[in-house]
């Protein structure tokens, strides 16, 4: 075994940049949770009542359920008795411009590189910015009204569009969905919101940068995206939390809805914090995210790029439920250290001719495990339909492992369902031949991890692809001697 | 340029190379040649610093400089090539951005400036012609898809893109059609100059009609244990490998040490 192979293993040297905390005039709501916990974060954001019950009906309907023990990771019990469950910067009454942005926040952010001052902005990507609990500020807000974008945080859209907030919220993911959906059904606190009305391309990137501050929450934000006939949008999500030796829980929910040939592109780059090398402490990412491509010829597309969090379980989905509708479904998860991901998609084919495309790239270094999970279901309506799944794993090291669990279901014989899947290793063989041409090892082991993800990477927009790649480097940081 | 001096290479338990002694000076192409098993890609593999070999006892120096302390992107840098016999593939890696990472990573380590996209295409589209290879080829990964002779032509375009002062080629020619062969020998004679040496590992003597070496040495049970002219390539041609075995290979052994490293110039 070669020294550098030896050293795979020890990862302690890697550094996680966005470990830092802030120290925000917080607004916290007891510990715990309870009716009287879910009234009081309904009444801080000042919500309808008809909300208010859609809550105390997700909690009530939690309250039956077990956490769910069937995916392939493990953690110690969480108790739920023991969650802050709303935790606010105080300072953050309606704001009228950026200027008005707490500078703590502003220099919080900065910090992360995400500039919230307007012409400071990378050109073309508005950014919503979210905090513990709340959405703290919206870029670009006044551009894309002209366009007729509607782009806010999921309070202010409680507020000035409540019709559409009704009409969608819980369409796609019902609170009786799952455990972790009712949970967040009950209290969540913020997120995003996007509506593009009919025949609207979206004039840029939009983006909303989530960041766990407060020591003892949990995050729980809804992202709703609303896309008319014929309407285009891209939208990009970030994620980093401070260091912390407790387990921090986030339980968000995205839906997305495309109509009559509309299209949503969504794109995750995760990076909350993955715990120490030990595996304290980090980020349990158990989140429920769907797309209902309701109109004929829509399209759903998620790239994700999972690289942090202790825990990563997540299986973004497709609903295709218009004719010829299109889902896709793009993943890179990384699992170093201690880290665990199970993690891939449902693609659910309900219309005639609709076709899916699965792309998974699971890369385990260290002790990491990871696991590709996914079910396409064909019903009887579902005509013609067609499925592409490529599901490669990645091996860097003796301790980590990889599985994969695909389920199918196909009830009509004219569908198509092709399934692809690799195990590899970082060969020695790769990394020498690449040595032997001058390139250093690390740099080495990065391009040919990089030249594993290539199909993913290119379905992100370009800022981003290259984010993507610096954050892979930083994870496998450590991985080679 | 290259002096192996007594070298012996272990794998586990099993000794392949047992005291080879070899001197490449500068401007010179020699060959090594021996039957399968011999221990020829074992000498390359040690020269390039490929694990787990575990050198055991011998030195060899590259230009009066410790070879075997340098790791391989360090002997890259200095000068060093291994042609490979089975290159391998690198999904997702263009061959172009390999090609141009490997070439600033080089021109880096010894303190030149990199190579921009511009004048790489330039230096690339000059050497490409001269291994026959297409364009769209090196767009593609790493060899992937390649056929055999595909990938022997990127070796060879990767030899002169890289320019290395000692090349060491380890049966480039094995499984190529006669043309591929010749555009392996004419990369090699292109690079061929007062400053810069190959040692070239062939099974056969295929490769010899094309690439006239300096020396030939054969390498038998871990030993070298012949050396001539051009002239003892076409003899083993006639008569193979297995008028070296049994006895005679002990005697001979004994003349070689002294040819090998009685022949410094």
């Amino acid at each position: 075994m070669s020294a550098a192979r030896a050293e795979l293993a020890d990862l302690a040297g890697r550094e996680y940049a966005y470990g830092f905390s802030t120290d925000l005039d917080t607004d916290f709501a007891p510990r715990g949770l309870s009716e009287d916990v879910i009234r009081l974060i309904s009444a801080k954001k000042g919500e309808p009542d008809w909300l208010l019950d859609w809550r105390l009906g997700a909690y009530r309907h939690w309250c039956t359920l077990a956490e769910p023990t069937w995916q392939n990771v493990t953690h110690p019990p969480i108790d739920y008795d023991d969650i802050i469950y709303y935790a606010a910067p105080k300072k953050n009454a309606a704001l009228s411009s950026m200027d008005e942005v707490d500078p703590e926040v502003r220099a919080m952010f900065d910090k992360l590189g995400i500039s919230l001052a307007e012409q400071e902005r990378l050109s073309g990507v508005a950014v919503d910015a979210v905090v513990d609990s709340v959405s703290v500020a919206t870029t670009f807000q006044a551009r894309l009204a002209e366009a007729g974008v509607i782009f806010c945080s999921f309070s202010q859209a409680v507020r000035d569009h409540p019709d559409l907030v009704r009409a969608y919220l819980g369409s796609v993911v019902p609170y009786r969905d799952n455990f972790f959906a009712a949970l967040n059904s009950a209290v969540f606190t913020d997120g995003s919101f996007c509506y593009v009305p009919e025949g609207v391309v979206c004039p840029m990137e939009l983006s909303t940068y989530f960041r766990i501050n407060a020591a003892g929450t949990g995050q729980f934000e809804r992202t709703l995206i609303v896309a008319e006939r014929g309407a285009r949008v891209s939208y990009l999500e970030g994620c980093t939390a401070p260091m912390r030796d407790e387990h921090q829980l986030h339980a968000a929910v995205v839906e997305l809805v495309a109509l009559d040939d509309a299209t949503i592109k969504y794109s995750t780059v995760q990076n909350w914090y993955p715990g120490d090398a030990e595996g304290n402490g980090g980020v349990y990412n158990f989140v429920t995210k769907r797309g209902r491509a309701a109109g004929a010829r829509s399209k759903i597309s998620w790239t994700q790029v999972e690289t942090g969090s202790a825990i990563t379980w997540k299986y973004p989905g497709v609903v295709l439920q218009g004719d010829g509708s299109v889902g896709e479904f793009y993943s890179v998860a990384v699992s170093a250290g201690h880290q665990q991901a199970d993690t891939g998609t449902k693609m659910i084919h309900i219309g005639k001719d609709t076709k899916s495309t699965i792309v998974s790239k699971a890369i385990s270094t260290g002790h990491g495990q990871n696991t590709y999970r996914g079910l396409v279901k064909m019903l009887r309506s579902a005509t013609g339909a067609r499925n592409h799944t490529r599901c490669d794993s990645l091996l860097i090291g003796p301790d980590c492992g990889a599985h994969t669990f695909p389920y199918v279901e196909v009830k009509h014989p004219t569908c198509q369902v092709e399934h692809e899947a690799t195990t590899s290793k970082v060969s020695d063989d790769q990394l020498f031949y690449a040595r032997q041409r001058g390139i250093p090892e690390e740099e080495a082991t990065s391009m040919i991890v990089n030249g594993f993800c290539r199909e993913v990477f290119r379905e992100l927009p370009m800022e981003f692809a290259v984010e993507a790649q610096r954050l892979l480097s930083v994870s496998l940081e450590g991985a080679v001697g | 340029m290259l002096l192996i001096d007594d070298l012996h290479v272990s794998i586990g338990d099993s000794e392949i190379l047992s005291g080879v002694s070899l001197e490449v000076p500068d401007g010179e192409i020699h060959a090594v040649m021996g039957p399968n098993g011999s221990g020829k890609s074992t000498l390359a593999h040690v020269l390039a610093g490929r694990d787990p070999y575990e050198v055991t006892a011998g030195r060899v120096l590259y230009e009066g400089v410790d070879l075997l302390a340098m790791v391989p992107e360090e002997r890259a840098a200095a000068g060093v090539f291994l042609g490979f016999q089975h290159p391998v593939e690198i999904p997702g890696v263009p061959t172009m951005y390999f090609l141009r990472t490997a070439l600033n990573a080089q021109r880096r380590a010894r303190g030149q400036e990199e190579l921009g996209p511009v004048e790489f295409l330039a230096l690339v589209d000059a050497k490409r012609r001269l291994v026959e290879m297409e364009r769209a080829l090196l767009d593609r990964a790493v060899n992937d898809g390649f056929s055999g002779g595909e990938r022997k032509r990127n070796e060879i375009l990767q030899m002169l893109i890289l320019e290395p002062r000692l090349a060491v080629l380890d049966e480039t020619d094995s499984g190529l059609d006669i043309d591929a062969l010749r555009v392996v020998a004419a990369g090699v004679t292109t690079l061929r100059s007062p400053d810069r040496s190959a040692l070239v590992i062939t099974h056969h003597q295929r490769l010899l009609d094309h690439l006239v070496p300096d020396r030939v040495h054969v390498l038998a049970g871990g030993r070298i244990v012949r050396s001539g002219g051009p002239d003892l390539a076409a003899e083993l041609e006639a008569h193979g490998y297995a008028t070296l075995g049994g006895p005679a290979v002990e005697s001979l052994t004994v003349s070689t040490g002294t040819v090998s490293t009685g022949t410094a110039r």
